[in-house]
């Protein structure tokens, strides 16, 4: 890429930058100030909504307490966990039945009927096997995430151009070099959004493990503070939720473009 | 997106049609069946207590959901379920034009949007628990705004990226807004928001099963929370049966309605791979 230069389109491009950065600031004031009004002007009762500044200060309280950036790490490591688990799972059986034919056919009407089954269907069940540790919420998170990615590398697999597909086969490329520059390349799109939306799903089932089986972390918190009535420090963690799958979202779409840079997905939309 | 099943179901050639739906029906049917029979004998061979025999779950299902829990549980509960999906959709592919045509409004939204589409829908429960107290509106609010999520920023996607020469062609044959939402903008959008809607299918039906497993004397959440705390474990898979057969019935009509929808757009990818 060329060194930028100030030319009239980067100039417009950056002042339409610089809009847009400053109407998504008045949204999240303007969203700030909603929700502070509402409870003050008696719209909802403080007790049951309570105003963004009391919601923020316990936040603040919180930020200082040890207990709750150890609760943060334990929802955090069943996030970690159940994704690598995934991800490995996922990666591996869905490599061998996308290139397996037969394998492919076979486990059709397998992967239709489980994967639409609802994860936490499962809770019950593996709160009989495992009791309320870890293994019961590792599972859930793993049975939701891994469909989302065995799907994709199951397509993405399967989605290698026919012509390149001959083409390696008339030059006698070894399997090595044929997984290698055909299929890892054809397949890596379709893996990176699997992983990005694995790891937004097992988020979602890590909280919803530790709120409805009970093991430890910001999701059993949540449930704390809703049985002893304490409304800000259960705003202030669901707060705390949406900004770590902000975070995960983000991160994730960062790596998506790193990883995909050579791509045209993602060059077409630099070159804009 | 074609699924590859469609590719492969034309077998090896040189069969005649009847061998080929045959060999096509053995594939479908082959790994469930050996699935099902193995579990039938290890059942039978070692009884275990947290999985009990298919044939145990089959009389479970049939005894448990088949009486009065039919209109007591389930009939209640899926009804909620498709209601918050219509109205999920609904209000979703409403909103969403409106914040996908409207740049200015869309740049405002942004963030606070990104904000709320990564709280993990869940949490919302003991929110609206908290709002709304425990009714049927709070249990169909709560699914609604767990779910309208996908769509909603789906919608304003796909929207944004209607192509702009024809947009702009619709604006020199001075077609009416109505007329270029309808025949243009939505259209367009279509594909992007049917891949939204898959996904609210699936967290819709997670909300409902969670939404009921908290404080709630009824529904499909609650009983099988309630036949897994009473030790009553055929009649516990038999609810995940239930659940599975419910998301397996969404996911057969979202395909088959997708097809019919997207049939044009399922078209031109086609004839781009040819």
């Amino acid at each position: 890429m060329s060194t930028p230069v100030s030319t009239p389109v980067t100039t417009a491009r950056r002042r339409r930058a610089a809009r847009k950065a400053i109407l998504g600031l008045l949204g999240v004031l303007g969203f700030l100030a909603t929700w502070q009004l509402i409870p003050m002007m008696g719209i909802i009762d403080e007790r049951f909504l309570p105003s963004a500044t009391t919601t923020l200060a316990r936040l603040g309280e919180l930020v200082l307490d040890l207990e709750f950036w150890r609760n943060v790490r334990r929802t955090l490591t069943y996030w970690a966990l159940g994704l690598a688990i995934a991800v490995v799972l996922a990666t591996a059986l869905g490599t061998i039945v996308g290139l397996v034919p037969f394998l492919r056919r076979a486990t059709h009407t397998s992967v239709e009927f489980l994967r639409p089954i609802p994860s936490v269907a499962l809770i019950p069940l593996v709160i009989l096997i495992f009791g309320i540790r870890t293994p019961a919420a590792l599972v859930i998170i793993v049975y939701a995430s891994f469909w989302q990615l065995f799907i994709q590398v199951l397509y993405g697999v399967g989605d290698v151009d026919a012509v390149a597909r001959d083409t390696a086969k008339s030059f006698r490329l070894p399997r090595s070099h044929r997984l290698r520059y055909l299929i890892l390349p054809t397949a890596l799109p379709y893996f990176m959004t699997g992983v990005r939306l694995a790891a937004a799903v097992a988020l979602i089932l890590a909280v919803t493990a530790e709120m409805t089986i009970g093991v430890p972390g910001l999701g059993n918190v949540i449930n704390l503070a809703r049985n002893a009535g304490d409304s800000p420090t259960l705003y202030a963690v669901v707060v705390v939720t949406g900004l770590l799958g902000l975070v995960i979202n983000l991160v994730f779409r960062a790596v998506e473009r790193r990883v995909l840079g050579w791509h045209q997905s993602v060059r077409g939309e630099v070159a804009l | 997106m074609s699924t590859p099943a469609d590719t492969m179901k034309s077998g090896p050639r040189g069969r005649s049609r009847g061998t080929r739906t045959v060999i096509a029906v053995l594939y479908a049917v082959a790994v469930p069946v050996v699935l099902i029979v193995a579990w039938l004998i290890w059942a039978g061979v070692s009884p275990q207590i947290f999985f009990p025999s298919p044939i145990a779950i089959a009389e479970a299902f049939v005894n448990t959901w088949l009486g009065p829990s039919l209109t007591n549980d389930v009939i209640p509960s899926l009804a909620r379920l498709g209601v918050a999906i219509v109205l999920a959709i609904t209000i979703g592919i409403a909103a969403g034009t409106v914040i996908g045509l409207t740049p200015w409004l869309r740049e405002l939204l942004e963030p606070v949007l990104e904000f709320f589409r990564a709280i993990p829908p869940p949490v919302l429960i003991p929110v609206f628990t908290l709002l709304m107290g425990i009714t049927t509106s709070m249990k169909l609010a709560v699914i609604v705004a767990g779910a309208f999520w996908p769509v909603l920023l789906n919608t304003i996607d796909g929207v944004r990226s209607t192509d702009s020469v024809m947009t702009e062609t619709a604006q020199s044959f001075r077609l009416t807004r109505a007329e270029r939402l309808r025949y243009l903008v939505l259209p367009s959008a279509a594909p992007r928001i049917m891949t939204g809607v898959r996904q609210t299918l699936s967290i819709a039906l997670i909300m409902m099963v969670i939404s009921e497993m908290f404080n709630t004397s009824s529904g499909l959440g609650y009983r099988i929370v309630y036949f897994q705390r009473n030790y009553l474990i055929a009649e516990m898979w038999s609810g995940i049966v239930l659940l599975g057969l419910v998301g397996v019935f969404l996911a057969a009509v979202f395909t088959f309605v997708e097809r019919r929808v997207l049939r044009w757009y399922h078209g031109i990818k086609e004839t781009e791979r040819a």
